[in-house]
């Protein structure tokens, strides 16, 4: 799905090869400052490398279109995003902003139910707690059903037992609808429990794949 | 009505004492603005006088090249004046779109006003040209530098809601959209504030220079009223062509923002 080979991004990333599946569910883990966002940010094109490339089903990133490839591989932000308005408003917009048609409520309801928010869809975003929050904007990419998911670390606001639910929810859903997870985790439990693939990275460079 | 009193040197002199009185209140209060005070009196001053000369050479001998020059002149110092006020650094880019705009936008509504609107003729008749021509730059320096100011801050404060937009496909113009807006609607606030109290609670510059120099009010309540309009349209124009064209350069041909910080 993602090759990246010989990659160089100012003096933070240096990646002479990696390869990331599709439909599979991929880990990257590693210390804070190490790369892992950075890395993400690549793969959704809103960064592009000094040197070297990054194909995605075997065409350079380069090539793509940025916003055709980002309306296929998605990125969920490390600190949520919440625009003013409902709930049901920040979940709408990830669709109108990637220009899809709007989704019905009970979509919607869905939604919410597979990230655990107990929440109307009236009641006003921005009071939610911190991981109200994460878990909403979680609810936003995963309405987009796009091909491939980059994950910030999804679920570093939530107790471990919410955790594990909502990763569980995120990670089924990817699996039914043969699509590619890809998440930045600092849990090694959640990495030892759902990933396919793990990727570990140390100070920009890819330590084991 | 008809008999217009002629300011003597002395009576002019006289008006002086208002700033000195300011220098009076100033210095007991111990705010560090007198050589503010005194150099804008001295430069408002000396400019005034200057342009006065200058107006009354041009008006004895009306000729298309002055009047374009005089514009030109207007138009450059107006588009370097914003680029001074920013407190924010501004792109060669952005800079480029607020001098496009500018000229854009007061050329298109200053030919309208005085070809359509005055009718004046010759169009370059600088007892119109030059006097309208400052109106619609002057007021649309102001509007475009709000406009300025605004968009940069916004996309520096927002950053991450334009990123969080690009994330999931958004184009550029839709993840912009939010600040564009707000940033055309608050250099227009001002214009559309200053209507309502117009005649009420001020009478504009113009007018009351008219009125002083002996033309009827209600003449020069006319050419107020169109004047404004004139300017509400240069200053509209101005900034829509700006926040329009000005957003594209925070971002660059793969749709990546860029601020530099
Ligand atoms: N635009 C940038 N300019 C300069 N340095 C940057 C930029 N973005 C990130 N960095 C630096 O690159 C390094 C890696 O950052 P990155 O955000 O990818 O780390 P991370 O692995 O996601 O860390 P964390 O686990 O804390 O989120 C950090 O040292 C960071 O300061
Ligand atoms: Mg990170």
């Amino acid at each position: 799905m993602f090759q990246i080979i010989d990659l160089k991004y100012k003096n933070i990333l240096d990646i002479k090869e990696l390869e990331i599946p599709g439909q599979r569910i991929t880990c990257i883990v590693g210390q804070s400052g190490s790369g892992k966002t950075t890395l993400l940010r690549m793969l959704n094109k809103l960064i592009s490398p000094d040197s070297g490339k990054i194909l995605y089903n075997d065409e350079n990133l380069k090539e793509i279109d940025s916003i055709g490839l980002r309306r296929k591989v998605v990125m969920l932000p490390q600190t949520p995003v919440i625009f003013n308005g409902t709930i049901r408003d920040n979940l709408q917009i990830g669709l109108k902003l990637a220009e899809k048609p709007e989704a019905a409520d009970s979509e919607l309801l869905e939604i919410l139910e597979k990230v655990h928010l107990k929440k109307g869809l009236d009641e006003n975003a921005d009071k939610l707690s911190g991981g109200e929050k994460q878990r909403l904007a979680l609810g936003r990419v995963m309405l987009l059903k796009p091909e491939v998911l980059l994950l910030d670390e999804p679920s570093s606001a939530l107790d471990e037992e919410t955790e594990q639910l909502i990763i569980e929810s995120v990670v089924e859903f990817s699996k039914r609808n043969n699509r590619t997870l890809i998440m930045v985790t600092h849990s090694k439990k959640v990495a030892d429990t759902f990933a396919d693939n793990i990727i570990e990275i140390k100070e920009g460079k890819v330590v084991e794949a | 009505m008809d008999k217009v009193i002629d300011l003597q040197i002395w009576q002019m002199a006289a008006a002086y004492i208002f700033v000195l009185v300011l220098l009076v209140i100033v210095r007991a209060k111990g705010i560090k603005r007198e050589s503010e005070i005194v150099l804008s009196s001295v430069r408002m001053t000396i400019q005034l006088i200057f342009t006065g000369y200058v107006l009354v050479y041009l008006f004895d001998n009306p000729n298309p090249i002055f009047s374009v020059l005089v514009y030109a002149a207007m138009e450059t110092f107006a588009i370097f004046n914003i680029f001074k006020r920013m407190k924010q650094k501004l792109s060669a880019g952005l800079k480029r779109i607020i001098a496009l705009s500018m000229f854009f936008g007061t050329t298109v509504s200053l030919l309208f006003f005085i070809l359509v609107v005055v009718n004046v003729s010759p169009w370059y008749d600088p007892r119109y040209f030059i006097p309208i021509a400052g109106m619609l730059i002057g007021n649309s320096m102001t509007g475009i530098s709000l406009g300025v100011s605004r968009l940069t801050d916004g996309m520096i404060t927002n950053k991450s809601l334009v990123e969080g937009a690009l994330m999931l496909g958004a184009t550029p113009k839709l993840a912009a959209k939010q600040i564009v807006d707000n940033a055309f609607d608050s250099a227009i606030l001002p214009t559309i504030n200053s209507m309502l109290g117009m005649g009420i609670v001020f009478l504009p510059g113009m007018m009351t220079g008219q009125i002083l120099s002996g033309t009827s009010p209600l003449t020069a309540i006319n050419y107020q009223i169109a004047i404004m309009l004139g300017i509400l349209g240069s200053v509209a124009l101005t900034v829509i062509t700006f926040v329009q064209l000005g957003y594209k350069t925070f971002f660059n041909k793969d749709s990546q923002l860029i601020i530099e910080d």
